[in-house]
């Protein structure tokens, strides 16, 4: 095992977590500098594949940096840059929600959780344009959201059903 | 509201909403889960956190695992949580990535992804349908939702740029009135 590899690993990633202020894609940039030019734990066509299948992956799309991790140090550097990468980051949460707790009737938070409802659905709509954008669809695709769309906000059935189907039609080859 | 949940709750749970997330949407499957089927919180409450997990660095739903359990059993909670999230994925990750550094392939599923990616984009727009019928109710609310989106899905400012703008203006808008108790 290699001290010296997992040491960078551990600084590397916790920095990057308390910098990602707005998500974890906003730090990509500076973790593709590090680990590709400096430490060159992988090259720049890796790097985009392993983001690739980051984004594939069910859960949290920051699990770019387990892979990271796992090419620079094995399943100990996974290990370590995923807790690296979530720690720093959750302490600053878990600070912040237990004051929200305690501020459960002040006008304070009344007032930013009737305020921030209607900037978080319009940042939701924000992230839906995103990731169809990024997804690239095509005509077909756009039909295929709309149906679904439609099944979502008129029937009460499980939605995983409906995102299994498309995911069907997808590997049918029909989009 | 519905009864405390135990860790274990915590932990299924959210390992529930990040498999069921496999297109993306992990943001709508969070409130169809934890707000729609658990009812663990209201819409209201849901949805500001959703915004500051956002404004918090880290990445967006570790930090709402964080959120949900700590409210419900301080930082037991909050590990049961952020570990029913992200164990399976890590296992799926690695066993991608081992087969990826072994055969120089990205797993072919990219058709499934494709499909399911158009079906997640539908599940954050009935979330925006669901959640904007009762908090899109006035003017104000209805140019907050739209001035948000113009900023940060079309034009792409940063989030924070977006916020420190529009956050204030919210915030004063919903202050609540002395005379209306």
């Amino acid at each position: 095992m290699n001290i010296r590899t997992l040491t960078q690993i551990c600084i590397l990633f916790s920095s990057l977590s308390i910098l990602s202020i707005g998500g974890g894609n906003t730090v990509l940039p500076e973790m593709h500098r590090k680990a590709v030019d400096s430490y060159h734990w992988l090259s720049d066509k890796q790097f985009a594949d392993v983001f690739a299948i980051s984004q594939a992956a069910p859960g949290p799309s920051i699990l770019i940096v387990t892979i990271i991790g796992y090419k620079a140090a094995g399943i100990p550097g996974a290990i370590l840059a995923t807790i690296a990468m979530m720690l720093p980051a959750g302490v600053l949460v878990y600070l912040v929600s237990r004051v929200w707790e305690k501020a459960k009737d002040s006008a304070f938070r009344k007032a930013i959780e009737k305020g921030l409802a209607p900037l978080t659905v319009g940042l939701i709509l924000a992230s839906g344009w995103v990731m169809s954008k990024a997804a690239d669809h095509d005509w077909r695709a756009y039909v295929l959201t709309a149906v679904c769309t439609a099944i979502f906000t008129t029937t009460k059935i499980n939605p995983l059903f409906i995102v299994a189907a498309a995911g069907l039609v997808g590997w049918l080859g029909w989009i | 509201m519905s009864d405390r949940p135990s860790l274990a709750d915590l932990a299924l749970t959210f390992n529930h909403i990040a498999l069921a997330s496999f297109g993306g949407g992990l943001s709508a499957w969070s409130r169809e889960v934890l707000v729609a089927e658990k009812r663990w919180m209201e819409d209201e409450e849901f949805l500001s956190a959703v915004t500051m997990c956002r404004i918090l660095p880290g990445a967006n739903q570790v930090n709402l695992a964080v959120f949900v359990g700590v409210k419900f059993h301080g930082i037991p909670g909050a590990l049961a949580a952020v570990f029913g999230l992200t164990l399976v994925p890590v296992l799926l990750v690695l066993a991608m990535a081992y087969f990826y550094f072994q055969f120089h392939q990205v797993p072919a599923v990219q058709g499934i992804l494709k499909g399911a990616a158009a079906a997640a984009v539908a599940l954050t727009l009935s979330m925006v349908v669901k959640t904007g019928r009762k908090c899109l109710a006035g003017l104000i609310p209805v140019l907050l939702f739209l001035a948000v989106f113009l900023m940060n899905g079309i034009a792409r400012w940063p989030l924070l740029a977006c916020l420190s703008l529009l956050a204030p203006l919210a915030v004063v808008w919903a202050w609540p009135k002395p005379d209306k108790p």
